[in-house]
């Protein structure tokens, strides 16, 4: 056999169940970061805005955790809520275009596994789930105090929770056959749950029924948890919400591998 | 071992009007270092064979291989092996054309392989297109990036499903002259194609497709032997008579009518004189692959299957 034909002698060559995984990581972090100023700095300035409208309206008049001031309870929820929405966002968004422009056959020729295609679509929307979170802690944080009570819970509930949104994401963009039947996957659940779930409240703050709805909300849990790294206090026990969290990351991921592997809806 | 193998292959699509039975039952392998032409009109299947080769859609029954590697059970292995040139025009718009090489190649776990890409740039006249973002290149720009995309993983079994559909003629020329080469030095080649004389230049054995099932398989000399091989053209300007319309291929004043032998060639020219035709700049030539095409989509020969 000739050199053409000839396994490549200068090119560096990986097989396993893994193989590629790095690539496709690259790729989807890539694709997200050449748009950033629409990926990240937007999504920056949007939760700006909530801080400076819902801050200046309401500090001073509402009580959250005891002495803990409005602004600074809103910060790590603003921050949260940016966390979840972009990780959605990157993989049912990435998904669903290559979906439809056809592009999605450079990756169903590739010999790529399903574990292969979950942590790599899964890991870029952590990535941009914790640069947009960073992005806006950043710009936020001038205007209120803060303090990290506890830095592993911060980081286990961003990691978390955006795994968690990144692989829901990835569900979505399978299921979709159209880029409507995303925009309502947000606009109908991802931001109402995100928007009742205590970003703007304590649950404490509101009459039973309401706080035992949001007791149902995985969203708050997230949210609750995530802001116990920062003051140490939260409306129910961060391991509970470790616990309920870790369970719904569970089955969420559990589905998403399974329709990556028997190519739900990519594979005719 | 051969490098394509497809063992009773069958598929059928749910449709609103019930099922529909796209593949019916196809068996046939292709051997390695073959140029084989899988030829068929539109929806006989050609591209759902393809599809299920490379696992863009799955057989709903039997089995195909890629040298020996199972397409479902070993998809790793059966994908490593194989470069598919989609039909459609698809592109990443996020990516130059070097980023989109070097990504493709990843996903088959090859990595610093600038030198294999350089050389198919140069081989596919885009070695000054490297930089240049997807968006930018013309419709035929972005169709030979589709070929380099296919061959990045260095796959001894190439798959060009309409490479040159609604392409310039300088492209087809470098395709084909590419594709050769790479043929001469060992891969396999599989290729569908509507240009029929592509295929007849190109291709040592073809199999036709009919409503998913395979009507004629052999080696094209063959075929151009076996089937009606003499081919009458001239020029009429009145209406062709009714009894030769059927067998005919009327291009404006150009008649081009399929013979078997002598004696027919003698009859259809006694049928043109009754009806008070003038045959003008008469020629009688031998048929084309497209002749042997038209005469087995009419059903008019019986299968054509090399044992």
């Amino acid at each position: 056999m000739s050199t053409a034909v000839a396994a490549p002698t200068a090119a560096r060559v990986e097989t396993g169940i893994l193989a590629g995984t790095r690539t496709l990581l690259y790729k989807e972090v890539l694709r997200f970061w050449k748009v950033s100023f629409q990926t990240v700095a937007a999504p920056v300035l949007t939760a700006v805005l909530y801080l400076l409208i819902f801050g200046h309206v309401l500090e001073g008049r509402v009580t959250v955790f005891g002495s803990v001031g409005y602004t600074s309870f809103l910060i790590p929820g603003l921050v949260m809520m940016s966390v979840l929405q972009n990780a959605f966002a990157n993989s049912s968004s990435s998904l669903i275009q290559s979906k439809i422009t056809g592009n999605l056959v450079f990756l169903l020729v590739s010999p790529l596994s399903h574990w292969a295609w979950f942590l790599a679509y899964v890991g870029a929307s952590v990535v941009r789930g914790v640069a947009v979170g960073l992005g806006v802690l950043v710009v936020t944080i001038w205007f209120a105090p803060l303090h990290v009570a506890n830095p592993l819970w911060i980081v286990f509930f961003t990691v978390a929770g955006a795994a968690l949104m990144g692989a829901l994401g990835l569900v979505a963009g399978l299921w979709a056959e159209k880029f409507d039947q995303i925009a309502a996957f947000q606009n109908f659940i991802i931001m109402p749950m995100t928007f009742l779930s205590g970003v703007f409240y304590s649950v404490k703050s509101l009459p039973p029924v309401w706080r035992e709805v949001s007791h149902l909300n995985p969203f708050f849990y997230m949210i609750d948890g995530f802001r116990h790294g920062f003051f140490g206090t939260s409306d129910v026990s961060p391991w509970l919400s470790l616990a309920i969290v870790s369970g719904a990351l569970a089955v969420v991921c559990g589905v998403c591998l399974h329709l990556l592997k028997i190519g739900y809806k990519i594979r005719h | 071992m051969p490098a394509i193998s497809f063992v009773n292959v069958a598929k059928t699509y749910a449709s609103a009007r019930g099922d529909v039975r796209a593949l019916d039952d196809v068996t046939f392998d292709i051997e390695e270092g073959e140029f084989f032409g899988l030829l068929g009109p539109n929806g006989a299947g050609k591209t759902t064979l393809i599809s299920i080769l490379a696992g863009l859609a799955r057989a709903t029954a039997g089995s195909v291989a890629v040298l020996g590697h199972d397409v479902e059970r070993e998809y790793a292995a059966a994908r490593r092996k194989i470069g598919v040139v989609p039909q459609e025009l698809v592109f990443d718009p996020f990516f130059t054309v070097r980023e989109a090489l070097r990504i493709q190649g990843g996903y088959f776990g090859v990595h610093a392989n600038d030198a294999w890409i350089d050389e198919l740039l140069a081989n596919l006249g885009l070695a000054d297109k490297g930089d240049a973002n997807m968006r930018q290149l013309s419709g035929g720009m972005k169709r030979r990036v589709l070929v380099a995309q296919a061959l990045v993983h260095r796959p001894p079994v190439i798959v060009l499903d309409e490479p040159t559909a609604g392409v310039d003629v300088e492209l087809r020329q470098t395709l084909w002259q590419f594709v050769a080469r790479l043929n001469k030095e060992g891969h396999t080649v599989l290729l569908t194609t509507h240009y029929l004389e592509e295929a007849e230049a190109l291709c040592s054995r073809i199999a036709m497709l009919k409503q998913g099932r395979v009507v004629a398989l052999d080696r094209t000399s063959a075929l151009l032997a076996g089937t009606a091989s003499t081919m009458l053209r001239f020029k009429l300007d009145k209406p062709l008579p009714a009894a030769l319309a059927a067998n005919s291929r009327v291009t404006g004043r150009i008649v081009q009518i399929t013979a078997h032998d002598a004696r027919e060639v003698e009859s259809i020219l006694a049928v043109l004189h009754g009806a008070g035709c003038e045959p003008e700049d008469l020629e009688i030539g031998r048929a084309d692959l497209e002749d042997v095409f038209i005469e087995i989509m009419r059903g008019e020969t019986p299968q054509r299957v090399a044992a």
